[in-house]
């Protein structure tokens, strides 16, 4: 019995990294089909990108970027969990980084007090706004969807409004880029300095104390119990005493704290201001981060490093006079793969455990070791008062 | 007809294997066994839907195979599933000519024919009516027209009575006899048996996939038959003591005046639960019977606190529940087990250890102080597959791994664990098969014994009339009946459950007042179960469960 367990261990173990292997697999040769049919040589593609990417620069980059998108893959991740799509982490994180950075450069306090004072405000600035689509969706049964998008808009709009010299933005000194008053250098977050390489951003370490502790509510607390009940079934998570509604409502505000962090390493570490040109669109590539990492949190940390660096490379890729659309391609392909194959490999993983247990029991019935004695009988044919 | 051999393997198990079935024309033939024995899988093989991977059917002394149900249709085998597949929103009419089209129209040719068949044998279908409006009964006569249009000359039916009450099962065997002389064939599939020996002309058994031997109605008593489906002589539950609950005669939970509405789209009011009070005692069953959907979910759900009742208090064992969260229910010793254990009783995905913390997350010894603890839920886990005989190689294979009876025994075996005051059991031996069944009465009755209240929904008559010291019956939300199980009878219960008969239900040949010898509790206890292991009528979810 014990050989079985540890069997089936194994196996899931093998299917679940199977799907990225095989989605991964499957995108390396759409790619090279890609390159292929534009001309070029693919395998100089690959061997330049596995070179480029390895150098000690590039290693620093792509960490620096990894832990922007593992911050969004984890606030995507707490929503699927949940059976949540949380499509807003977008603007959720565009906002908080905003007024962050407005509070961020109004404050001048030691850094110690002011760091900690932005980073919260942004974690509840996210919430707020997630908070929104969440109360919609338990009051008036309104999807989260389509909530989130539709706030995302709205927060590109309040941001394109109070980003304004006048309101909270001002002009540069060149004139060309308006921004938020930039943070006093004692508000910068601390980086590691990796000599030649660059820094490596110090908030590297707060996203990985997220995966921890994500990792930790979800899988050892009554609170992450109770999430995950719910996202297997709501109807048996009711019946056991989850409140479902108050459930969805705080998942999602969780979701959107997270998010509010998303912004953190670039304002902190980088551009310590928020200004037309702070990044946008990491939301969704949290989405795809998270399918890609099945909401594990080393899985979302291996998603995470995969994207920078298939950002880092695809773009020295165009100077070496490859298609710049390659990045996209690749991406594509992968999160595509990846959703197929891991509904492929869940539904094949489950049919064939009820069918091992059941091969299994069959087998012990057979020898006698089943505490079997009501069914464990000769199955000779018989014939009743005919 | 004839099936030779048939065999048929799935990855890893092999489903049915050497099956000879011969099926006179012109009979009634049942095919019983238990869950899981292979009958579903036959009865697909035999109707196209799956191709054995070895032996025969011959249909009239004609080597035929089947590739897909309209083969199945073209030889004259046509299919009454249990689930009836029938669109609400069109009339009888249409619903018979929906696919059929080709046969002879949708007009006025289409309706000839529809009561020339319904007038020969006797459904008394009125084809302009829409399906909405008919009951279950009429629904199924729908589904039987649909395919005696079609040209079948040999019907199987799965498990026909399972959502009727006495009554109407009477009129299906009515109608059933009916298109036998009429020298139609009919496969019965059922693992009733008093209603297998009631209307078969032949039953073939069938354990562990195969055929294990064919009967005679007129000879057999259900008891053999039983012991051939099992494979062995029943386990027969111990005569019982009378329990001391009566000298504990506080009580347990005191639902009063419960009354619950649900405003549809159009904005309509209904009355869902009607004025419902009843008391429930230290170590008493209260047992609860009707037609499904006639608010016994709903009377759970709010005595659960899933649903919010309008008005009404329930109190359970001093303390008023009448608007308590789930939790705090569960917390103050409410047990329960759900009627659909799929939706409400696991998670299926999960593993088996996780689903002992389902429900009980908040009670040791799931966790402490707000995190899981997980060795101990393990371990615990692990002792309740020991105890309540739960079939599983580990505690780590997802709960959909098991058969119906062992999840539904794991269910059980959780709930019993936190040693509830109340127990909410809604069809606790649905879809399980008979050993699992015998099993879970014996630990209702063990905890009845120690002072359990039990509220037990079932639509199984017998179930209901064994298991319970009080027994309502409920109709349209409201408790229109009580009964005394010691001297009721299925059929007197069933007229009450069609509505026909209200108040207190008295036999009426035996108005003996129960004495100590005869009295209603000490045979009903024990007993009635008993007969019921050899009487089996199981459930209505059956095939559904071991189709998922």
């Amino acid at each position: 019995m014990k050989n079985l367990t540890s069997r089936i261990d194994k196996e899931r173990l093998f299917l679940a990294l199977a799907a990225p292997v095989l989605a991964i697999v499957a995108a390396i040769v759409v790619t090279t089909l890609v390159i292929m049919a534009t001309g070029k040589d693919p395998v100089a593609a690959f061997s330049d990108m596995v070179s480029y990417g390895s150098a000690s620069d590039s290693q620093v980059y792509i960490l620096n970027k990894a832990t922007t998108y593992y911050l969004a893959g984890v606030a995507v991740a707490v929503g699927f969990r949940m059976n949540l799509f949380n499509i807003g982490v977008d603007g959720q994180y565009r906002l908080a980084a905003f007024f962050a950075a407005v509070l961020g450069g109004a404050l001048t306090l030691p850094g110690i007090v002011a760091v900690p004072l932005i980073i919260l405000c942004a974690m509840v600035t996210g919430a707020l706004w997630a908070a929104i689509a969440g109360i919609l969706k338990v009051t008036r049964g309104v999807s989260e969807v389509i909530a989130t998008i539709m706030l995302n808009s709205i927060a590109t709009a309040v941001i394109g409004y109070l980003l304004q010299p006048g309101q909270l933005g001002q002009l540069d000194q060149a004139g060309t880029l308006v921004s938020t008053r930039p943070l006093p250098k004692s508000s910068y977050f601390f980086s590691f300095d990796a000599g030649p390489a660059g820094e490596l951003w110090g908030f590297i370490v707060i996203a990985a104390l997220v995966g921890v502790v994500y990792w930790f509510v979800l899988g050892r607390t009554r609170f992450g119990f109770d999430l995950r009940t719910v996202g297997r079934s709501d109807s048996a998570a009711a019946a056991s005493g989850v409140s479902v509604k108050r459930m969805v409502a705080t998942s999602m505000v969780i979701s959107g704290a997270v998010a509010g962090l998303i912004g953190m390493p670039t304002l902190l570490n980088d551009s310590h201001q928020f200004s037309s040109d702070f990044p946008t669109g990491v939301g969704f590539t949290g989405i795809a981060i998270a399918l890609l990492g099945r909401n594990h949190p080393v899985g979302i940390a291996l998603g995470a490093l995969l994207w920078g660096f298939l950002e880092r490379t695809t773009n020295h890729l165009e100077f070496q006079g490859y298609d710049k659309e390659i990045l996209g391609v690749i991406q594509g392909v992968i999160v595509l793969c990846v959703v197929i194959a891991y509904e492929l490999v869940r539904r094949y993983g489950l049919r064939r455990q009820q069918q091992r247990v059941g091969a299994e029991l069959a087998v012990a019935q057979a020898a006698g070791t089943a505490p079997d004695t009501v069914t464990a009988v000769p199955t000779e044919k018989q014939e009743v008062a005919r | 007809m004839e099936l030779r051999g048939i065999t048929k393997r799935f990855p890893g198990v092999v489903a049915n294997r050497d099956i000879d079935i011969t099926v006179h024309r012109g009979t009634v033939h049942a095919l019983c066994g238990e869950n899981g024995a292979g009958k579903s899988t036959l009865m697909k093989i035999l109707y196209g839907m799956q191709k054995p991977d070895e032996g025969t059917i011959t249909v009239d002394g004609e080597q035929t195979s089947f590739h897909t149900p309209a083969d199945a249709i073209a030889r004259g085998i046509g299919m009454v599933h249990q689930h009836f597949m029938l669109a609400e929103n069109l009339t009888v009419l249409e619903n018979v000519v929906l696919g059929a089209e080709k046969l002879y129209g949708i007009g006025a040719r289409a309706r000839a024919k529809i009561n020339e068949i319904s007038d020969a044998y006797g459904l008394g279908v009125r084809p302009g009516v829409l399906v909405e409006e008919l009951g279950v009964a009429d629904r199924q006569r729908v589904e039987i027209l649909k395919v005696l249009y079609r040209g079948a000359r040999t019907l199987i039916l799965d498990e026909p009575t399972a959502v009727l009450v006495p009554q109407e099962v009477d009129a299906l065997f009515a109608n059933l006899r009916e298109l036998k002389s009429e020298g139609l064939t009919v496969i019965f599939i059922s693992h009733k048996l008093g209603e297998v020996l009631s209307v078969a002309d032949e039953i073939t058994v069938i354990r562990r996939g195969t055929t294990v031997g064919t009967a005679d109605p007129r000879t057999t008593t259900s008891k053999q038959l039983a012991e051939l489906m099992v494979g062995s002589e029943l386990p027969s539950p111990q005569t019982e003591e009378a329990p001391a609950w009566h000298a504990a005669d506080t009580p347990m939970l005191q639902v009063a005046g419960l009354r619950l509405t649900q405003t549809d789209l159009d904005g309509v009011e209904r009355v869902i639960l009607d004025d419902i009070s009843f008391t429930i005692h230290h170590g008493e069953v209260l047992g609860i019977a009707g037609v499904e959907g006639n608010g016994q979910s709903e009377l759970v759900e709010a005595v659960m606190g899933i649903r919010d009742p309008d008005s009404g208090t329930v109190v359970l064992d001093g303390r008023d529940m009448s608007h308590a969260p789930t939790r705090r229910r569960r917390e103050g010793g409410v047990g329960y087990i759900p009627e659909d254990r799929h939706r409400h009783g696991l998670l299926l995905e999960a593993p088996l250890w996780e689903n002992r913390i389902l429900g009980h997350v908040t009670e040791p010894p799931n966790s402490r102080r707000g995190l899981l603890d997980i060795k101990a839920a393990r371990a615990d886990t692990e002792r309740i597959i020991a105890d309540y005989d739960v079939r599983t190689p580990g505690i780590d294979v997802t709960a959909a791994s098991l058969s119906g009876g062992n999840q539904q025994k794991l269910i059980v075996g959780r709930e019993m664990s936190h040693r509830p005051k109340l127990l909410i059991a809604a069809h606790p031996t649905r879809g399980v098969d008979v050993g699992a069944q015998a099993q879970i009465w014996d630990q209702i009755r063990r905890a009845r014994r120690d002072g359990l209240a039990v509220l037990l929904i079932s639509a199984d008559l017998d179930e209901l009339i064994g298991l319970s010291d009080t027994l309502r019956v409920m109709y349209r939300g409201r408790l229109v009946a009580d009964a005394d199980p010691g001297t009721i009878t299925p059929e007197e219960l069933g007229s009450a459950m069609t509505g026909a008969a209200t108040g207190h239900l008295e036999h009426p040949a035996e108005e003996a007042p129960p004495g100590p010898a005869e009295g209603p509790r000490p045979d009903g206890t024990a007993d009635a179960p008993a007969r019921r292991t050899a009487d089996a009528p199981q459930d209505t979810a059956a095939s559904k469960d071991e189709r998922r």
